[in-house]
């Protein structure tokens, strides 16, 4: 894309930030480059720990870079902060939001700041709280409360949203319900930058999703393009019985269909085009060495599967064991 | 179209949780009120005193001692034996035993105890005038008692003193780690809002929430213990007014870095606990000695004790209160200055 275009809302490159403390040097971002484009939903995808937020707070211009070059909406931060903040939308990770004004008060509070936006009524609507308008905010469920922290970043009626982890810690119907909200801002037009550490999320909201670890991008691409640099677009996971040994990944990879093999300690994991063909060889094949089954799955391949193959760790333990 | 400019907005949301917090009113409100009517009652006058006598031995032997004291209002006199007077006199349930004897009298009683100093004079003089003594000089009594002078009228003006430094340091202080911790701050400064607009809500919500402080303590006094403004209530409202300013400014300082409320509750204490000790809440700073009254007369809480007892008790004028007033504007604003160069906001 030439420089300069009018379609890239966020442009970062070389972006570092180091974090020095007495017991220790953290280089939280290490040399980040990335471009988000007018319209679309762009997801920063990653375990805790990643960078994702310390990315996510540079680009809000809540933190500064130790390096790089940061360009939001056309303008620098260091240049025009104010105007800046008028045009964006902010939903940090985890606010907790004055417990005894109403949703209605805390929304005309943060209405008050910016020069043109939504009413608190269409705010309300937008994240369909109408009915929690005389609510305090210590009332609300974790999801309601979510939904008013977008309702917040919206308020200004921003062109460009940034939103940090806006489902961590829901319940299932709570995140649905958000992600048919961000969903439709998108249809509005509507930038939006979100950080993630679910891979379901990212596959549903994203048009584009980066992959961070260790605060480096390491693949960028629609979801459905990133799935398909496994090579296949199903995954058949299996385990045998605890005493079985099993046969080697050069076997497994000898199946018919098998375009990639992880082995891992509960079991097989097996990336392949055509299951159809490949359940059955395989069964046969493990009759045939008198292994007993303890279980067998099939599955569509998901970000996950794209997480652990870049980086040979699972993105699920990662977020349980820093939770 | 535009609602409420961000400043109002800000004052009305803090003046809005403030209310709607309970806890909040009643440390604000209702304790410095209950801590003046328990204090007023406790050290409230009473009638004259009178002496506790024993008198040993009578009514067997000489009761002529007895009776003389028994007659006199400001004696409580008793006759004993000799075992229970030692008793009574060791457990302070008397406090001079009279002892007649042969050429006149053994008074005995314990030198150290303020009571029985002065019943020892006072039973040396009323059965000395019953013996005969004719005093060369007359002397003659004329009691006073008003108010001014009391202990409530001591106390009032340094509960409120009391109640501006707690209110500047917990109604800033505290309320500002809190948002830092919920993040906020944070979340504010994510907006387009200017801080400036920020805090000087939080100064103006300080404001409005003094005037009834003020009010009530002075209310309470007025109307339960007849404690009396000498000075114009202008003057009141004004000293008070500086008071919550410098100590807000006090409290933006001692909260400007804090991340926990551990530790903005633990520094708060650290400012606040010298001066509920030093500067003349309860009594007067001059108890402590000489070597350290530089240094206690220059705290901001003595600094405006002594201004609000000035006006309240002695009619003082402003003016004659500028150096103390300077003394803690200056408190106010140097802290105020620095809070702002180091105040965190995430």
């Amino acid at each position: 894309m030439p420089a300069g275009s009018a379609g890239v809302a966020i442009r970062c490159s070389g972006l570092h930030k180091r974090f020095v403390s007495r017991s220790s040097t953290v280089d939280a971002v290490n040399g980040l480059d990335l471009e988000v484009r007018s319209g679309e939903c762009f997801g920063l995808l990653g375990p805790n720990g990643a960078g994702k937020t310390t990315t996510i707070e540079i680009l809000e211009g809540l933190l500064a870079p130790t390096s790089g070059e940061v360009e939001v909406l056309g303008s620098r931060w260091e240049s025009h902060p104010d105007q800046l903040r008028q045009r964006i939308g902010i939903s940090l990770q985890e606010t907790r939001f004055a417990e005894k004004l109403s949703v209605r008060e805390t929304l005309e509070l943060f209405r008050s700041f910016y020069r043109r936006g939504l009413s608190p009524e269409e705010a309300m609507a937008q994240v369909s709280l109408q009915e929690k308008s005389g609510a305090w905010v210590g009332k609300l469920s974790g999801g309601q409360r979510q939904r008013l922290a977008v309702a917040c970043a919206l308020i200004g009626d921003p062109e460009l949203l940034f939103l940090d982890e806006p489902t961590t810690g829901l319940d299932p119907q709570s995140r649905r319900s958000l992600w048919d909200i961000l969903r439709e801002l998108r249809a509005r037009g509507r930038t939006i930058l979100v950080t993630t550490h679910y891979m379901d999320e990212a596959e549903r909201l994203c048009d584009r999703v980066a992959i961070v670890d260790a605060g480096k991008v390491i693949a960028l691409g629609s979801p459905a393009e990133l799935v398909a640099r496994l090579g296949g677009e199903h995954v058949v996971e299996f385990a045998l019985d605890a005493t079985a040994k099993g046969i080697g990944e050069a076997e497994y990879r000898a199946l018919p269909g098998v375009s990639g093999v992880r082995i891992h300690p509960d079991g097989v994991a097996l990336t392949v085009t055509e299951p159809h063909i490949t359940v059955p060889a395989l069964l046969e094949r493990l009759q045939r060495e008198r292994l007993a089954l303890a279980r067998l799955a099939t599955r569509h391949v998901s970000l996950e599967d794209v997480f652990v193959e870049l980086t040979g760790r699972n993105l699920r333990d990662e977020a349980a064991s820093a939770a | 179209m535009s609602g409420t400019g961000p400043f109002r907005a800000l004052l009305v949301s803090r003046l809005r949780e403030f209310y709607r917090e309970p806890e909040a009113l009643f440390w604000v409100y209702g304790f410095p009120v209950l801590l003046a009517i328990g204090l007023g009652i406790a050290f409230r006058e009473r009638p004259p005193e009178q002496v506790r006598i024993d008198v040993l031995g009578a009514p067997v032997g000489d009761d002529a001692a007895l009776r003389t004291l028994q007659a006199d209002p400001r004696f409580q006199a008793r006759a004993c034996a000799g075992g229970e007077c030692a008793q009574r006199l060791r457990l302070g349930r008397t406090d001079l035993v009279v002892v007649p004897g042969a050429q006149g009298f053994e008074f005995r009683f314990d030198p150290t105890r303020p009571e029985s100093v002065l019943a020892r004079a006072r039973t040396e003089d009323a059965l000395q005038r019953a013996a005969g003594r004719a005093d060369p000089v007359k002397v003659e009594e004329q009691p006073v008692t008003q108010p001014g002078s009391r202990y409530i009228d001591f106390l009032i003006p340094g509960l409120l003193g009391m109640n501006l430094m707690g209110g500047g340091l917990w109604g800033i202080g505290f309320v500002l780690v809190d948002m830092r911790v919920r993040k906020l701050l944070k979340r504010l400064v994510a907006t387009p809002m200017r801080r400036s607009d920020f805090l000087l809500a939080m100064m103006g919500s300080r404001i409005l929430f003094m005037l009834p402080e003020v009010a009530l303590l002075l209310a309470a006094g007025a109307l339960l213990f007849h404690v009396r403004v000498q000075g114009s209530l202008l003057a009141v409202l004004a000293v008070s007014l500086l008071g919550a300013v410098s100590f807000a400014g006090l409290g933006l300082f001692v909260a400007c870095r804090a991340q926990k409320i551990e530790t903005v509750s633990g520094l708060m204490n650290v400012v606040m606990l010298p001066m509920w000790l030093l500067s003349g809440i309860f009594f007067s700073s001059e108890r402590f000695p000489a070597a350290l009254q530089p240094a206690i007369q220059a705290l901001p809480l003595t600094l405006l004790n002594e201004a609000l007892r000035a006006v309240i008790l002695e009619g003082a004028s402003l003016s004659s209160q500028a150096i103390r007033l300077g003394g803690l504007a200056l408190w106010g604003a140097v802290s105020f200055v620095l809070a702002l160069r180091w105040f965190r906001w995430s």
